[in-house]
């Protein structure tokens, strides 16, 4: 009998398929049998953040949910949120905020805080802080990751007025 | 709430010529760090990966009757089963820098137990699979007979007559001699300056209180793993996220009985360390894996469970200080009694917090006791400072008190008594320029401090702390390139920027752009000896490497330009990047240009320096803040922080404002809400990231900065370490504040709501 399970499913835009034994994670598949390694495992129970990824137009914590459930799902992860011939306004904002230190929760934050200026092009301070609070960072206490994201939503909307 | 003030600001020591330290370029590795590209320890791959997962032991204090490993070996797909059985029995120290140095035999039997399990969490034994799942299901089968002993949970316990006994071949080290006495004392020592019985007769308020601290954990966001291939050839091969590549290298070799130089390390990016990422752990079990599965990779990556009880903790501590003062202020005498957890095994940092407990002070009598004891929880490892925490906390919040006895404005108090150049401190050394007295005046003239205090429940504390900083041994080449930029190598893993702020060094030197130095973290075979990334040491004594390789290129470049033009090498120099003639205007060359010529008159030039720095700056870092505390829960809101620190010369501001933000949170969290919840039989009741919770963007203010440039005579730069200090004040502040709140003086940590409100009832019985 066979062990694994046939998952067909868009990642970034690909259609991707791939087998996965069903008490696999989506991180553990994406991670170990995509071999797309920037969604990053801190906690594994849902806590940390640092495997968000965008489910069908939801943030998810991609340890919390089984690899078999990506069937037929769109699925964006960190490798996809870059556009082509550049970065993307979160991306240019954390590196000129020196909103990462070490970098491992960074994947994370910048799917959150692209799916958040997705929604609402320009969230207060509390609204950001709210909205992020279901990622840890232990390096940066927050300061700069919260401003990295106030100056992407600024520039964000300059570029859209003109 | 809105500020008129910068939120970030930089007080310079006066001009600086320089063109490139003191910028904010974007860090080197960035576009990989916000793509997903950069490949940390966990993110190895390779074809035929086998994955190691390690048994633990459920009990505090047991003795290991037997260990029955032939179930698992029989699992299909398990490829080895290790115990301690299988390590050699090597003896000696391996020195691990500003951690101290560290036994063989401790170090091993952290690693695997052999003979009683010493805290729940500690390995028993491992188990390589050709998945983790399958390997999970094999330490499953695996049967240890414990005999489960009591176990001892804290230092005051732990040092009862009659208190179950950890090590009973380890006899107490008293005042550097050893004794014939068996306890779980690992270490008492003692520092004394003047006469403090003498001291404390003169003074006119005396206040003496205990503290008690809980476990905490780094609580870095990536788990501990390792990547290792014992070679056939009999190399092995580690790829692993640790603070040093050098220190892995050393440790794993003396607990294998393997020549240093057999091993490679090869550091890939790591997730945060906070000292808790020097020790080794996993790799000589992986190692082991390897060669018993026939020379296979193994790789192995802790849960979040395993890095709470199996890595890290800093101590849970009890701590009595007394302090005496004149009417005047003027602090006369100071004693303290230290007495910090070491874990399963000798080494807590309660040598560092004797160093710092009154460094931020001029006391003319003063005596220190340190205990290291043992207890059963896991092996104590550095965080940020190591034990400065603490000890601020308990000397900042009797400092405090005495100001408010005395009615003496808290900053004014410490200013009167402040260290300075030539102070002495209670344990011996003789401060060099150091910034205390700056980083107390700039609190003062903050615009925060000198804000009203609005509000019911709402108060103010403040705090100041000391840490040291190590410099030790660092290495570094750089290649010039043929387009005028360099490669810059060096060993030291770059957790928070570094990279960046080596190649600002180097680019200073060299008159190019930070962006046309390209700096790479190599393997133990590529780079010369560097000590861990820990200590505030990496921008300082590995920045001086960069600054010496660089001078290095500027020597070669120099003799190169005057052979092309055939002068004298001494009537060439370098100025602003461009090398000319003294004599002759005409000749001169920039240092691009003279780059393209370099292969064709003579070859390639490297630059090469190793360096040893012994002009440690020490850094002071002070915090005002504002607190709420709820009467009816005791929940504590943080409303406005501000952190001043000394930095010498920030190389790159933005990211010694990160190293402040960071440390004051780290801090914020210790203070108010991190501990581990032990049970009387000595679990963790808490080993998630839901219970043990560390702050989120939502519990939070921003963290405003004061960077003080104070520069350091022992740099080129002036730079001082700035990585740790600034997790010592905020427990101090934030108890100072919630004091003041409630009116009831913290002396136990994490002040969570249930500590609160017990203090404040307990007083209301009084």
């Amino acid at each position: 009998m066979p062990t694994k399970t046939y998952v067909q499913t868009t990642i970034n835009g690909e259609n991707v398929e791939f087998l996965c034994e069903p008490r696999q994670s989506l991180l553990e598949c994406l991670r170990d049998v995509v071999q797309l390694t920037g969604s990053k495992e801190g906690c594994n129970d849902g806590n940390c953040g640092a495997c968000t990824v965008m489910m069908d137009g939801r943030i998810v914590d991609s340890c919390l949910v089984l690899g078999v459930e990506a069937q037929g799902a769109k699925i964006t992860t960190i490798e996809g949120i870059a556009p082509a011939g550049g970065l993307h306004p979160v991306q240019q904002a954390f590196l000129e905020n020196a909103a990462l230190q070490c970098g491992i929760c960074t994947p994370g934050f910048i799917v959150s805080s692209k799916a958040l200026l997705d929604k609402e092009p320009n969230p207060s301070e509390e609204r950001i802080r709210f909205w992020l609070a279901g990622n840890l960072c232990r390096c940066t206490g927050y300061d700069k990751i919260v401003r990295a994201v106030e100056d992407a939503s600024a520039k964000m909307s300059k570029g859209k007025k003109k | 709430m809105t500020t008129t003030y910068e939120h970030n600001v930089v007080l310079k020591s006066g001009d600086d010529k320089f063109k490139v330290i003191g910028t904010r370029p974007i860090r080197h590795d960035g576009a990989d760090k916000v793509t997903g590209r950069a490949l940390y320890g966990a993110d190895f791959q390779t074809a035929g990966l086998l994955h190691g997962k390690i048994l633990r032991s459920p009990h505090a204090h047991a003795r290991i009757k037997s260990i029955d490993t032939s179930a698992a070996e029989k699992l299909p797909g398990v490829r080895a089963v290790v115990t301690a059985k299988d390590m050699p029995q090597t003896t000696g120290d391996v020195s691990m820098g500003e951690a101290g140095a560290q036994n063989v035999a401790f170090l091993r039997g952290n690693v695997l137990a052999s003979g009683k399990a010493l805290y729940k969490g500690h390995a028993v034994a491992a188990v390589a699979a050709t998945s983790p799942h399958i390997a999970e299901e094999a330490i499953g089968l695996i049967k240890v007979d414990y005999e489960v002993l009591p176990a001892a949970l804290t230092a005051p316990e732990a040092m009862k007559k009659g208190a179950s006994i950890l090590h009973s071949d380890l006899k107490m080290t008293e005042f550097g001699q050893k004794t014939n006495q068996v306890n779980n004392i690992a270490t008492h020592f003692q520092h004394k300056k003047g006469d403090v019985e003498k001291g404390f007769k003169e003074a006119d308020v005396v206040i003496e209180r205990e503290f008690t601290t809980q476990t905490v954990h780094q609580g870095y966001i990536e788990p501990h793993n390792v990547a290792a291939l014992w070679n056939q050839d009999g190399r092995l091969l580690i790829w692993c996220s640790t603070q040093g590549s050098f220190f892995v290298r050393n440790a794993t070799a003396k607990v294998l009985d393997l020549p240093e130089s057999q091993i490679r390390v090869t550091p890939m990016e790591i997730g945060g360390g906070f000292g808790g990422k020097i020790n080794v752990y996993l790799e000589p079990v992986a190692a082991l894996l390897s060669k018993k599965a026939g020379h296979r990779h193994v790789k192995m990556v802790m849960t979040r469970q395993e890095v709470f009880e199996g890595t890290g903790p800093t101590p849970g501590s009890y701590m009595k200080v007394k302090i005496g003062a004149k009417k005047n202020g003027k602090i006369v005498a100071a004693q303290s009694y230290l007495a910090f957890e070491a874990g399963a095994f000798p080494g807590s940092p309660v040598g560092a917090a004797a160093m710092c407990v009154f460094a931020p002070y001029d006391i003319a009598n003063g005596l220190i006791d340190g205990y290291d004891v043992l207890v059963n929880k896991p092996k104590t490892a550095a965080y940020r400072a190591p034990g400065a925490t603490h000890a601020a906390f308990a000397v900042e919040t009797i400092v405090d008190e005495i100001a408010e006895k005395l009615k003496i404005d808290p900053l004014e108090l410490r200013l009167m008594n402040a260290a300075k150049e030539g102070v002495r401190r209670v344990d011996g050394p003789v401060f060099p320029r150091i910034g205390c007295v700056e980083v107390l005046e700039a609190m003062k003239n903050h615009p925060h401090y000198k804000a009203p205090i609005k509000g019911k429940n709402v108060a103010r504390g403040v705090a100041i702390g000391f840490w040291f900083n190590v410099g030790l041994q660092s290495s570094c080449t750089i290649a010039v390139n043929p387009d005028g930029t360099v490669n810059l190598t060096e060993g030291s893993t770059d957790i928070g920027g570094t990279r960046a702020s080596l190649a600002m060094q180097a680019a200073e030197v060299l008159g190019i752009r930070a962006e046309d130095v390209h700096p790479t973290v190599v393997d133990t075979d590529s780079i010369g000896f560097t000590a861990v990334t820990g200590g505030s040491r990496v921008a300082f004594a590995t920045g001086w490497a960069a600054y010496e390789a660089a001078q290095d290129v500027v020597k070669q470049m120099t003799a190169r330009a005057a052979k092309i033009w055939g002068v004298e090498a001494d009537s060439v120099e370098m100025v602003d990047g461009v090398f000319r003639s003294k004599t002759d205007t005409e000749l001169k060359l920039s240092f691009k240009d003279l780059s393209e010529q370099l292969n064709d008159t003579g070859g390639p030039v490297i630059g090469r320096a190793t360096v040893d720095p012994q002009g440690v700056g020490g850094s002071f870092a002070g915090n005002i803040v504002d607190v709420e505390v709820d009467p009816e829960t005791g929940k504590t809101q943080v409303l406005r922080f501000t952190v001043v620190q000394d930095a010498g010369k920030a190389v790159h501001p933005s990211y010694v404002e990160g190293q402040m933000q960071g440390g004051s949170v780290q801090g914020i969290g210790w203070g108010l809400n991190e501990e581990y919840f032990y049970g009387s039989s000595g679990q963790m009741a808490n080993p998630t990231f839901l219970d043990y919770r560390m702050p989120t963007t939502l519990d939070l203010p921003m963290i405003d900065t004061v960077i003080v440039e104070v520069a350091n005579p022992g740099h080129p730069y002036g730079v001082r370490g700035v990585g740790e200090a600034p997790i010592v004040p905020p427990p101090a502040a934030l108890a100072n504040a919630v004091g003041h709140a409630v009116g009831v003086r913290m002396t136990k940590l994490p002040m969570s709501p249930g500590t609160i409100m017990e203090a404040v009832w307990q007083s209301k019985k009084k």
